[in-house]
C-alpha cells in the first residue's frame, strides 16, 4: 500500500513540476502571499477573489493556483499579526499574542524565520497525512450508498456550522439557508424551476463566485470601510539577517513545533474544527506544557511556533476530506471544492481514480509550493512589510472593481454582478445580526447533492426514513450528529460556566492585544 | 473586522474567558446579583429591552425568511417521501429555518446567553459610527459598474466603479480618487481584456452587448 502511495506521489510530482503547472502554483502561492499581507484580507476573501482568474485555465493548474492561495495567505497572514498585531485572519490571533511582544523586543525577524520553519513542518505533516489516509477513505467510502453519504454530509454540515466562530444555533441558521440557496433554480430531477420569481437569470441557481463575493467581499468591506485604523509601522523594518534564528531558537522550537503539528493534525480529523480552533488549542496545550506558563503572552517563542505549525498541518489536513468524500469541513474548502465543481469535475469517492493527476498533483504541489514559500519569504521580506503599508482606502475600491468584473467573467452576464450587490448587503445585514456568513457556503455547495442523495436514499428505501438508523455504517454518522447536538444542548442549559471563551481584546490603540483569562462568572441563579 | 475575526471562539476547554463589560442592560454587570433583584428588573423591562436586543431581531428575520421560503415552497409539487417533488426539500428548510429562528429570539429572552455568544459587547444593530455613505458608495459601486459597463464598455465601467467606492472613503478627495480609478481602469483593462480575454468591448457606445 505504501509502494502504490510512492508510486501514486511519484506520478503527482510529475504532474506539478510540468512548466505550465509549476508556473501557476508559483503565481498562486506569491499572489496569496502577497494578498495575505494585506491587512483586512482574509483566506476567504482572497480565494473568492482571485477564483474567476482560474475560470480559463484547466482543472489542474486552477486547483493548484487556488490551493496555492490559500497556503501563500496564511503565510502572509502570519507575517501581518508578528509584525502589525493585526490578526487579519482568524487562525493567526493567537500568534499575535507572543508574535507582537517579541517584536518589540526586536526579535521579530527571529519570530517570523522560526514560523516559516514551524509552518513548513506542520504542512509537510499534513501532506503525508494525505497521502496515506486518503486512499483508506476513499477504500472506506466506496462502500457508502446514497444513506451514508447523506448522514455524513449532515454531519460535516452540523460540525461545520455548530463548532466554528459565533453561537452554534446562529450558525445552522446559516447552513440551512445556505441549503436554501443550493435548492434555487432549476431542480434537476424534475426539472421545474424553484424560486426563480419568473427570473431566467436565475434557472442555474445562485452563482458561487456571485454568493461568495457578497459574503466575504462586499459585507466584509461594508464592516471595514473607516473602521480600519492605520496600521503602527514603527517595527516593520525587518532584515534577512535579523530572520535567521539562532541554534538555541531553534532547540527551544523543536519540541513545540511537533506538538503543535500533532494538535494540528489530530484537530484536521474531527469534521468542522478548522484551523482556527487548532491553533486556539495548540495554544492552550503548549502553555499547559510549559514550564514558565505565567510568561507567555511576554514574547516566548514557544507560543508563536506551536500554533503556527498547528494551523499549517490543521489545513494541509482538511484537504483530506475535501478531496476524498467531497465532503469540506469548512467554507474555504467548500470554495475550492466549487472550484472544482466550475471545472466539471465532479468531487467524491471517485475522484482520486477517475482524476489522479488532479489529486496527487495537489499533494505534490504543496510540497513544492511550501518550499517555493519559504524561498519566497525569505528575501521578500521587506517588500511584505511594505505591502503592510498600502492605505484601505486604495484597497477597498480596487477590490470592488475585482468582485464586479470577477462575477462578471462566471458568465459574461451583468445579471450577476447585481447579484453579488444584493447578496452584500445580505451578508453585511447578517453580519450585524450577530451571523457569520461561512456556513452559507458550505451549505450552498453541500446542497445540491445532499438534496440528490436524500432523494436516491428515500427511493431506495421505498420512502422509509429509518434507513439512516438502520444502515450501521449511516447510524453512526447519525449517532456523531445526535452527540454532537446533545452535548451543544447541554453546554447551552449549564450557561456560562461551559463554553470556555478564549478572546483577544484589542486595547484602544491597537498597540498591545490581551487575553484575559478570567472564568466568566457564573450567572445569578434564576 | 478587527474584532470580529478576533472574536472568540468558543467550545475550546482549557482556555482563557474575557469577562467582557456586560451592557446590555443598560448598566456593567458588577458581580453576583441577589437573583430576586434580577428577576424583578427583566419583568419590568423586558419589552424595551427585547426591543434593543440584537438576537431578537436575528431570530425574526430568520421567522421571517423561513415563512417565505416554507410559503413560496408549498407552492411547488411535494409529493411522497418516496418520490420527492422539487417543493419537499425548501420547504422542510424553510420550517426548520422559522423553528430556529424562534429558538434564537427565545434565546434573546434570557439574560444569561449574550455572554457567550462571542459578540456580547457589541448588542447593538448599527455600529458604533454608522457609514451611511460609504455603505451606499460601495453598494452602487456594482450599480455603475453595470450602466456604465453595459452602455460605454469595460474601461468606464471600471473607471466609475472604482469612483463611486472610493468615494466613500472619509478621507477622499475629488484628485485621489481620479487618480486611483484611472490607475486601475488602465491595470484592470489590461488584465482582464487583454490578458485573460474577458468578452466584454473595452469602449463601446449605445450598448453592444
Amino acid at each position: 500500500m505504501i509502494d502504490t502511495a510512492l508510486t501514486d506521489l511519484w506520478y503527482g510530482f510529475g504532474v506539478a513540476l510540468e512548466p505550465h503547472n509549476l508556473m501557476w502554483c508559483f503565481v498562486g502561492v506569491f499572489v496569496g502571499n502577497m494578498v495575505g499581507v494585506l491587512p483586512g484580507m482574509g483566506p476567504l476573501a482572497t480565494i473568492s477573489i482571485l477564483l474567476p482568474l482560474t475560470f480559463g485555465m484547466k482543472a489542474v493548474p486552477a486547483i493548484l493556483m487556488l490551493a496555492g492561495i490559500l497556503y501563500g495567505g496564511q503565510y502572509g497572514g502570519a507575517i501581518c499579526s508578528i509584525l502589525l498585531n493585526l490578526p487579519c485572519h482568524p487562525p493567526h490571533a493567537v500568534t499575535c499574542l507572543d508574535g507582537f511582544p517579541m517584536t518589540k523586543q526586536g526579535r521579530g525577524g527571529v519570530a517570523l524565520g522560526v514560523t516559516v520553519i514551524a509552518s513548513f513542518i506542520g504542512a509537510s505533516w499534513g501532506i503525508t497525512e494525505m497521502i496515506f489516509l486518503s486512499p483508506l477513505l476513499v477504500r472506506a467510502a466506496l462502500q457508502f450508498g446514497p444513506a451514508e453519504v447523506c448522514s455524513l454530509m449532515l454531519l460535516g454540515l452540523l460540525a461545520g456550522s455548530t463548532l466554528a466562530r459565533g453561537s452554534p444555533l446562529k450558525g445552522v441558521c446559516m447552513t440551512v439557508l445556505g441549503l436554501f440557496l443550493g435548492s434555487v433554480g432549476t431542480d434537476l430531477e424534475t426539472g421545474s424551476e424553484r424560486y426563480t420569481f419568473g427570473m431566467t437569470e436565475l434557472d442555474d441557481g445562485v452563482e458561487l463566485i456571485a454568493l461568495a463575493l457578497g459574503l466575504f467581499g462586499i459585507a466584509e468591506f461594508m464592516s471595514s470601510v473607516n473602521q480600519v485604523a492605520p496600521v503602527n509601522m514603527a517595527y516593520t523594518n525587518v532584515r534577512l539577517r535579523d530572520m535567521r534564528p539562532s541554534l538555541a531558537d531553534l532547540k527551544r522550537a523543536f519540541f513545540p513545533m511537533w506538538r503543535g503539528t500533532l494538535v494540528g493534525s489530530l484537530c484536521s480529523l474531527i469534521p468542522g474544527t478548522g484551523p482556527t480552533i487548532a491553533s486556539f488549542v495548540a495554544y492552550a496545550t503548549e502553555k499547559k506544557v510549559s514550564k514558565t506558563p505565567e510568561k507567555f503572552g511576554t514574547g516566548m517563542l514557544e507560543g508563536v511556533v506551536c500554533p503556527e505549525a498547528a494551523t499549517h498541518s490543521s489545513i494541509q489536513g482538511d484537504f483530506i476530506p475535501t478531496m476524498s468524500l467531497g465532503i469540506p469541513g469548512d467554507a474555504v474548502m467548500a470554495l475550492l471544492l466549487g472550484a472544482l465543481m466550475i471545472q466539471g469535475i465532479v468531487p467524491g469517492p471517485q475522484l482520486i481514480s477517475q482524476h489522479p493527476d488532479i489529486f496527487w498533483g495537489l499533494v505534490a504541489s504543496f510540497w513544492i509550493g511550501n518550499i517555493i514559500l519559504v524561498v519566497l519569504n525569505v528575501p521578500l521580506i521587506g517588500i511584505w512589510c511594505k505591502m503592510l503599508a498600502i492605505p484601505y482606502k486604495y484597497l477597498y475600491p480596487s477590490a470592488m472593481f475585482f468582485v464586479c468584473i470577477g462575477v462578471y467573467a462566471a458568465n459574461n452576464d451583468f445579471f450577476q454582478v447585481g447579484e453579488v450587490a444584493v447578496l452584500g448587503l445580505v451578508g453585511y445585514v447578517l453580519l450585524r445580526l450577530g451571523f457569520h456568513p461561512a456556513p452559507v457556503v458550505l451549505g450552498f455547495v453541500l446542497g445540491p447533492r445532499f438534496e440528490e442523495n436524500f432523494r436516491r436514499a428515500m427511493l431506495i428505501s421505498r420512502g422509509d426514513i429509518g434507513v439512516f438508523v438502520e444502515r450501521p455504517i449511516s447510524a453512526v454518522f447519525v449517532a456523531l450528529c445526535a452527540i454532537l447536538i446533545a452535548t451543544q444542548i447541554y453546554f447551552r442549559l449549564r450557561g456560562s460556566k461551559a463554553p470556555i471563551e478564549p478572546s483577544i481584546e484589542h486595547t484602544a490603540s491597537g498597540d498591545e492585544p490581551r487575553l484575559a483569562a478570567q472564568r466568566v462568572p457564573a450567572t445569578p441563579a434564576e | 473586522m478587527k474584532s470580529r475575526d478576533t472574536a472568540s471562539l468558543r467550545n475550546i476547554s482549557a482556555f482563557a474567558v474575557v469577562a467582557r463589560s456586560r451592557l446590555c442592560w443598560g448598566e456593567t454587570w458588577e458581580g453576583p446579583k441577589d437573583g430576586r433583584e434580577e428577576i424583578l428588573r427583566s419583568n419590568t423591562s423586558l419589552l424595551r429591552d427585547l426591543v434593543h436586543k440584537r438576537d431578537f431581531y436575528a431570530g425574526g428575520l430568520m421567522v421571517l425568511l423561513g415563512s417565505g421560503i416554507a410559503l413560496k415552497g408549498t407552492t411547488y409539487r411535494a409529493g411522497t417521501l418516496m418520490h420527492m417533488g422539487p417543493g419537499f426539500l425548501p420547504t422542510a428548510l424553510g420550517v426548520l429555518l422559522i423553528l430556529l429562528g424562534i429558538a434564537i429570539a427565545a434565546t434573546a429572552l434570557s439574560p444569561s446567553t449574550d455572554a457567550h455568544d462571542g459578540h456580547g459587547a457589541s448588542e447593538s444593530i448599527l455600529p458604533e459610527h454608522p457609514q451611511w455613505w460609504a455603505w451606499f458608495c460601495i453598494l452602487m459601486s456594482p450599480v455603475f459598474f453595470i450602466l456604465f459597463g453595459r452602455y460605454f464598455g469595460m474601461a468606464p465601467g471600471t473607471f466609475a466603479c472604482v469612483f463611486i467606492a472610493a468615494l466613500g472613503d472619509r478621507n477622499a478627495t475629488w484628485k485621489s480618487t481620479i487618480v486611483l480609478s484611472a490607475v486601475v481602469t488602465v491595470f484592470g483593462v489590461a488584465l482582464f481584456s487583454y490578458f485573460l480575454q474577458v468578452p466584454m468591448p473595452v469602449l463601446t457606445w449605445g450598448g453592444g452587448l
